[in-house]
């Protein structure tokens, strides 16, 4: 992937891609901020949220330990993954171990994450995603865009024409007179989907939380596909991020709560699927655990990031974004886009090796918005940041950059009021010797602060500027000139104007 | 304090901030010592090459009462990150002289309204205007109302809503430049918007902001104007503020 100023820039060009993202993320908030309205203890129930998961991180070893005992008393079979590469194989071995060149899937970021349904293709076990969302994504051969709907970027009629193009090829084929209603394209899934459901053996999930006292894992989800996965085949693999444990079954409370109304505007989810073990003659008959690191305990060393392993996945960031709403997910050039994508990324993989990585904290204006609907009050502006100052400590002892030397350039003459005062007074005078010799100031009667004239088009690095913005022309005289000037303004006659 | 974008760029500003304080009774000064609060730096990643400037901010204003700023962003970074600059610079002398420093350092509606008290200043300005509320302002520093309290009172102006006010108008510092493309995507919803209120004036309490959102709309040629909210609040019957030829 390009890093995220190429990759916007094919984005922004996308007419139609930008008018379903506005769509979308603008209905979604405004339906996640009546719902937030509703509630009168909305900011202290943020608080317990990023309190609870605090507490549980700060003790992470030992709830770790204790999920593994109560899930393996309960009859799963834990294991633990350092990375993407051991969490795929222990998850094909499984597969194989059943004979299965088939596994239906619970929509879940964890194994996009990890990159799953590829490791599985390549071992030819069939990975079919089974979340409405996901199957568009997955029969277009498309790219998730977005945590919680991944086919936002796709608006009715391209999804009509992904399901009859692509949905022959993987099973049941769509009804010839398909038309664009959501009802008959969710008909049209629910037929191909069925199929595969009462098929499958083996089902992979993730888990939205994991319980350490009663060894419970919880999905919740809006259409129960994850359901009928959970409950159907034989044998259930959960792929689980070491930060979705909750140390108690009470905490749940706080969550559930958080959770719908951040990120589909729902004041319940419909569908809370829980399992915890095997329950003989009902449901799975075999459940393995993965507990997977890949880079979490790198996120937990980092003082300033740690607060991102809180998140729950709301993606109540991405849709307030104003960056995101313009680019979309796939710029991030990540599974996960927006805000948290941004922080996330680059905390779990490390900055300093990769341009596309570095370049997500500065995929943000800092305008905070994130930081205001989290429901677990994540400071992404603050993660953001700390990230930028880390990517360019990584680079220091390379080539410096255009940014590197104006940094320090400006370093040098702000720590100096001295020399500021003589570079302020030199470019007054550089300023008027450069629009004598280009007659500048040409372009009048534009409208800048203090109503000046403007200078229109820059050569070089300025054009990043200039190309859809004019610059004014600097004042002759600085404050600091008119202030000695006019003793303090007391005088203004003796100061020129500007 | 005077902020380095309006001291080189929009000296206009800081006149207005010293008559509209010095109108209210309050004793001014812009100590020669005071440079930049290193907010480009800081929020680009730059933060070793702040901590001279955050040290040059702390010792230019260790002797005032209240330092008054017409930007909520380097208000912002004043309160919430030049603790985290001076930490990193490993000098307690440093994190103690923040600790003074940053508490008594205000954004020119908060010093207005919360310390001396006021909401009608005494200005008159006779045009139509719609507030841009900034996101540093609005979210980082929570100003609320406040400049609107005090535009409510200013005679003779017409003040018109701006929808989706609180979106972010693109500029971000760096961002405006190192994301040029999304930062102009930003700013053009933004000043359709406030092109849509008919207002003559576009006004914000952050230059940098005005800077990107004016230059938008020079190059639109839209005829509205865009002008810090501390000259509107300066703008009196006598001395009546220029709106731009
Ligand atoms: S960072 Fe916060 S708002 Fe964004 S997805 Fe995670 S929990 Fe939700």
């Amino acid at each position: 992937m390009p890093p995220f100023p190429q990759a916007a820039h094919t984005a922004l060009a996308d007419t139609q891609l930008r008018s379903n993202l506005r769509h979308a993320t603008h209905t979604i908030r405004d339906k996640r901020q009546r719902v937030v309205d509703e509630v009168d203890q909305w900011e202290a129930l943020r608080t317990k949220g990023a309190q609870v998961k605090d507490d549980m991180l700060a003790h992470l070893d030992e709830h770790l330990l204790t999920l593994e005992a109560s899930l393996t008393a309960r009859g799963a079979i834990v294991h633990w993954a350092r990375d993407a590469a051991e969490a795929c194989a222990i998850v094909a071995q499984v597969a194989t171990d059943h004979g299965v060149d088939e596994v239906v899937k619970v929509k879940s970021m964890a194994t996009q994450e990890i990159e799953l349904n590829e490791a599985l293709a390549a071992q030819g076990i069939a990975a079919w995603e089974t979340d409405l969302a996901e199957l568009i994504v997955q029969l277009g051969d498309d790219l998730p865009s977005h945590i919680l709907v991944p086919a936002i970027h796709r608006n009715r009629s391209e999804i009509r024409q992904i399901f009859l193009d692509h949905m022959a090829g993987s099973g049941r084929p769509a009804p010839a007179d398909l038309t664009d209603e959501p009802r008959e394209l969710a008909g049209a899934a629910r037929l191909h989907l069925r199929e595969k459901f009462l098929r499958a053996k083996v089902a992979v999930s993730g888990a939205n939380f994991a319980v350490a006292e009663t060894g419970t894992l919880v999905v919740v989800e809006s259409e129960g596909n994850g359901r009928m996965c959970l409950t159907l085949p034989e044998v259930l693999i959960s792929v689980v991020g070491i930060e979705k444990v909750l140390p108690r079954f009470a905490d749940l409370d706080t969550f559930l709560q958080l959770l719908p109304r951040s990120s589909t505007g729902e004041r319940m989810n419909p569908y809370t699927s829980m399992w915890s073990g095997i329950t003989p003659g009902d449901g799975p008959q075999e459940v393995h655990v993965v507990l997977l690191d890949n880079g979490r305990t790198n996120v937990l060393a980092d003082e300033v990031g740690r607060q991102a392993l809180r998140c729950i996945r709301c993606s109540a960031c991405l849709n307030v974004c104003p960056v995101y709403e313009r680019t979309g997910g796939h710029a991030y050039g990540s599974v996960y886009p927006g805000p948290i994508g941004a922080i996330l990324v680059p905390l779990l993989k490390g900055v300093g090796h990769d341009a596309q990585v570095d370049s997500l904290p500065y995929a943000s204006s800092l305008c905070g918005r994130c930081y205001e609907v989290c429901p677990v009050k994540i400071d992404i502006p603050e993660v953001l940041v700390h990230l930028r100052a880390e990517v360019v400590d990584a680079h220091r002892d390379g080539w410096p950059t255009g940014m590197d030397l104006a940094m320090r350039a400006t370093s040098v003459l702000f720590a100096d009021p001295g020399r500021m005062s003589l570079a302020v007074k030199a470019s007054g005078v550089a300023n008027r010797v450069v629009a004598g010799l280009t007659g500048l100031p040409g372009v009048h009667g534009r409208s800048l602060p203090g109503g000046r004239a403007a200078i229109g088009r820059l050569p070089g690095p300025g054009a990043a500027w200039s190309d859809a913005r004019d610059l004014p022309v600097p004042p002759r005289t600085s404050f600091r000139t008119w202030w000695t000037q006019t003793h303090g303004g007391r005088d203004e006659t003796a100061g020129g104007r500007s | 304090m005077l902020t380095c974008i309006n001291d080189t760029m929009f000296p206009e500003t800081g006149k207005a901030v010293v008559r509209l304080l010095r109108r209210l009774g309050v004793d001014v000064d812009f100590p020669p010592g005071q440079t930049c609060c290193g907010q480009p730096m800081v929020n680009t990643g730059y933060l070793d090459e702040a901590v001279p400037v955050v040290r040059q901010f702390t010792s230019a204003f260790e002797g005032y009462d209240a330092v008054v700023v017409p930007s909520g962003s380097c208000v912002g970074c004043v309160r919430h990150q030049h603790g985290l600059v001076a930490r990193r610079s490993g000098d307690p002398a440093l994190v103690d002289a923040v600790a003074a420093t940053s508490p008594k350092t205000y954004e020119l509606t908060e010093f207005l309204v919360d310390v001396l008290g006021v909401t009608d200043v005494g200005a008159t300005f006779a045009h139509t205007v719609t507030y841009h509320p900034t996101c540093h302002s609005l979210r980082m520093l929570g100003v609320g109302d406040r400049p609107l309290q005090l535009l409510q009172q200013v005679r003779r102006l017409r003040l018109v809503e701006l929808p989706a006010a609180e979106e972010c108008c693109g500029f971000g510092g760096t961002f405006a430049l190192k994301n040029a493309e999304t930062s102009v995507a930003m700013g053009s919803d933004k000043v359709r918007h406030a092109r849509g209120t008919g207002a003559e004036v576009l006004v914000a309490s952050d230059n940098s902001c005005l800077l990107h959102l004016g230059g938008m709309l020079s190059r639109e040629q839209a005829g509205m104007r865009v002008m810090h909210l501390a000259e509107i609040l300066a703008s009196t019957q006598d001395q009546p503020a220029v709106v731009g030829s």
